[in-house]
């Protein structure tokens, strides 16, 4: 019996998102699963971000502070960093001191560390929250005017604060990432939303929760893998946004990433251990779905542009 | 494809005899469809029929076993593409090589990092399974000397013999007699003399070739020849290989059926660099590689791809669930909190995760509500003021304890009073809602 390709040709497509101005970066477009470039196309490698944040990473783990040591005390020198020390394609700003149980950092001083950060470098820049709903709703929309026509991409909108954050998105022509929490209906309805304000849908970004390797990891690829099944079998344009996975966040808060050697010797090496953690975290997101990674590590970002190499 | 009950009652006696136990042939062919009879029941069926029927009801994907006894490893018998519709069946086997042309002493250490690779991660015990030995000396005497070293130092590790050359293919065979390992190498250039080997020696037989059209020839021969327990290599080695080939065949065989490539797949990971290596296999978890050869097991390496195949291969309708008892975090004192929750390990991990971001030491009384979170177990009455009573009286935990004063969360603030009437002599606080206010909740009071 001969054997016959059984490849897949599918209705839908997910939508292309541009970021950034001269020196930007295009994801999504693809009409097939991730990668599947045996049986339709796949136009545009996936990007990954390098993280900071507008206060230095006290509660980043000593293996990840240690590659920024020295520019991660003021945010665009820590930006002018990853881009010219590592060549970092995208930056994410995460605002984290403007967390109320944090620093508590106003919406003025977050919109100028924008500035700042946006004036220091030449690649597109993804601003994040606290993840605070309500701080959001006022730090995004500073955040969001401050950085007005830089083509930025702005996050993360939620059920309980989508309104304004979306409507500062569209009002200074940024994408806007949309998140709910590990629910493929959630996040779809969400979608539904956001759109219904007016919001274009082929603007949005849409990240249904990352989680770590062994901290919830199948629940995140499955409900990527649904997302994007979904987008392209039934050609379900809610569901055609690209999707984001904010990996470093998740990561370099669980315990194998940060025990001690001395410790647990059986998990082996501290510093690789948190690596490949994050990498292949990174990975799974990739091969579930996502377009778009948020990360921490340069050697780990290094090792999954190594295997999106092979990949594409 | 499975036939329906029509398509079997076609190939049936149709006497309704009654000797199966059914009035019909018809009833009979219904329960054979949904697989609630054996045709072994119906005593004139013709061997066509069971033929045919046989090879219907066959698993899309053949199981594979290797290996004796208790550390034997099966493979294959999977049922679907994506994990969310169906669990993943028998989780990758997760192998290292070992070339003849190393040293005695490198031999011997890299087994000890096989024999030493256990972890333990919620209630599993998890390893390297497997020894891949390859014939790279070209030498049947040499190679047969490093099976010894393997079989002596490492017994009941499954071994994967790795040699196109059939004479040393049977000095390694000899040595491993009674061991059932898998023998790597049937080519096109080998077929017949491997085939024959794997059925002198009773083995499972890999075959290798290097795409899908010259591989579906060759099981299809290799089958003519009397074997059926196949593992199959379509050569490809670069991951954008790895994700075609494998997804190609999992639709073959279980979209089309199509026996011929319906067997577990064997994939080299083999790199350099072993974070690339790791990221490879990972992508061999993910998609449908059943034995994943690696080049090194670092202790790291083996710990994160572990517990990726734990997630992987989980049953994504069963919550995955942690023991019920009260776990210590940090090294708790008399006056240290006491907080409780349900047992999901996804809110035991991020609760356990916070309070240890905390710096904080504390009791985390985890109670048995099927692996349900917090919200849904209470929804669900297995989180209930008199349950969370019991377990709390039943744990002995407050003689351990200074103050009585339980931390419930924050979701289940509506508890609060029916557990102080529960708990006599007990202060029932209140927590925050989500796991990530614990860290400011616990530090402040702590202050």
């Amino acid at each position: 019996m001969a054997f016959t390709e059984p490849k897949e040709t599918y209705t839908g497509k997910v939508f292309q998102v541009s970021a950034g101005t001269d020196n930007g970066i295009v994801f999504g477009g693809e009409n097939v699963l991730p990668f599947h470039s045996f049986e339709g196309s796949v136009p545009n490698r996936p990007v990954i971000a390098y993280e900071i944040q507008d206060v230095p990473p006290h509660d980043w783990p000593e293996t990840v502070k240690a590659e920024y040591s020295g520019a991660s005390n003021n945010a665009a020198a820590w930006a002018k960093y990853c881009q010219d020390k590592f060549k970092a394609k995208a930056l994410t700003l995460r605002l984290i001191g403007t967390h109320p149980d944090g620093e508590d950092r106003t919406t003025e001083e977050a919109a100028k560390t924008v500035r700042e950060v946006l004036s220091a470098i030449n690649i597109p820049l993804i601003i994040l929250g606290s993840n605070h709903a309500e701080k959001d709703s006022a730090v995004l929309v500073a955040a969001a005017e401050a950085a007005k026509d830089s083509n930025c991409v702005i996050g993360k909108a939620q059920e309980k604060n989508y309104k304004t954050i979306a409507a500062a998105a569209m009002a200074n022509n940024h994408k806007l990432i949309a998140m709910s929490e590990l629910d493929i209906n959630l996040s779809k309805q969400l979608n539904i939303l956001i759109t219904q304000m007016g919001f274009d849908k082929e603007r949005l970004i849409t990240d249904p929760m990352c989680s770590a390797l062994g901290y919830g990891l199948e629940y995140t690829y499955s409900v990527m893998e649904r997302i994007r099944l979904a987008a392209l079998t039934q050609n379900d344009a809610v569901m055609q946004p690209p999707m984001v996975g904010d990996v470093g966040m998740y990561v370099w808060k669980v315990k194998e990433t940060q025990a001690l050697e001395k410790d647990i010797p059986q998990w082996g090496i501290l510093k690789d251990r948190g690596i490949i953690w994050e990498a292949v975290t990174a990975v799974c997101m990739l091969v579930a779905g996502s377009e778009i990674l948020i990360m921490r590590h340069p050697e780990a970002i290094k090792a999954v542009e190594q295997f999106i190499d092979e990949m594409i | 494809m499975a036939l329906s009950g029509i398509e079997i009652f076609k190939l049936l006696p149709k006497s309704n005899c009654k000797k199966c136990g059914h009035p019909t042939c018809l009833a009979f062919a219904m329960k054979l469809a949904q697989r609630q009879a054996s045709l072994e029941a119906c005593p004139d069926v013709s061997e066509e029929t069971k033929r045919i029927l046989g090879e219907a009801s066959a698993p899309p994907v053949r199981p594979i076993t290797i290996g004796a006894g208790s550390r034997a490893v099966k493979m294959g018998e999977e049922t679907v593409l994506f994990r969310h519709e169906k669990k993943f069946v028998n989780p990758t086997v997760f192998a290292v090589q070992i070339k003849d042309t190393m040293s005695d002493e490198e031999i011997n250490k890299i087994i000890e990092e096989v024999l030493d690779s256990e972890i333990d991660r919620i209630g599993q015990k998890l390893r390297i399974d497997a020894v891949c030995i390859s014939n790279v000396s070209k030498d049947s005497n040499r190679f047969q000397q490093a099976v010894k070293i393997v079989l002596g130092k490492a017994p009941g590790v499954p071994l994967i013999i790795s040699t196109t050359d059939t004479a040393a293919a049977e000095a390694a065979l000899k040595a491993a007699t009674d061991r059932k390992p898998l023998l790597y190498g049937a080519n096109e250039s080998n077929a017949e003399a491997m085939a024959s080997l794997a059925r002198t020696y009773n083995v499972a037989l890999g075959v290798t070739a290097d795409n899908l059209n010259t591989l579906t020839a060759l099981t299809e021969k290799i089958k003519g020849l009397g074997i059926q327990d196949i593992v199959i290599d379509s050569g490809a080695r670069s991951a954008k290989e790895i994700l075609r080939d494998n997804t190609l065949i999992r639709r073959a065989a279980i979209k089309k059926n199509f026996k011929a490539l319906g067997y577990p797949v064997i994939t080299f990971a083999f790199r350099d660099n072993a974070k690339l290596e790791a990221l490879i296999a990972t992508l061999g978890v993910a998609k449908y590689s059943s034995i994943i050869v690696l080049s090194s097991i670092e202790k790291w390496k083996n710990l994160a791809l572990f517990t990726l195949r734990q997630n992987i291969y989980t049953d994504p309708q069963v919550p995955m669930q942690v023991e019920q008892k009260i776990y210590r975090i940090g090294e708790p004192t008399a006056e240290s909190p006491l907080m409780v929750t349900t047992n999901f390990s996804l809110t035991y991990f991020i609760v356990s995760g916070e309070i240890e971001n905390s710096k904080v030491a504390a009791r985390l009384a985890v109670m048995d509500c099927e692996g349900l979170s917090v919200l849904t177990a209470w929804a669900a009455g297995k989180f209930t003021a008199a349950k969370i009573a019991q377990f709390i009286q039943e744990s002995g935990i407050e003689d351990e304890l200074k103050n009585r004063e339980l931390i419930i969360p924050g979701y289940v603030a509506i508890l609060s009073g029916a557990l102080e009437e529960k708990l006599p002599g007990w202060k029932i606080v209140v927590g925050p809602r989500e796991a990530n206010g614990l860290p400011a909740f616990l530090k402040t009071r702590a202050a």
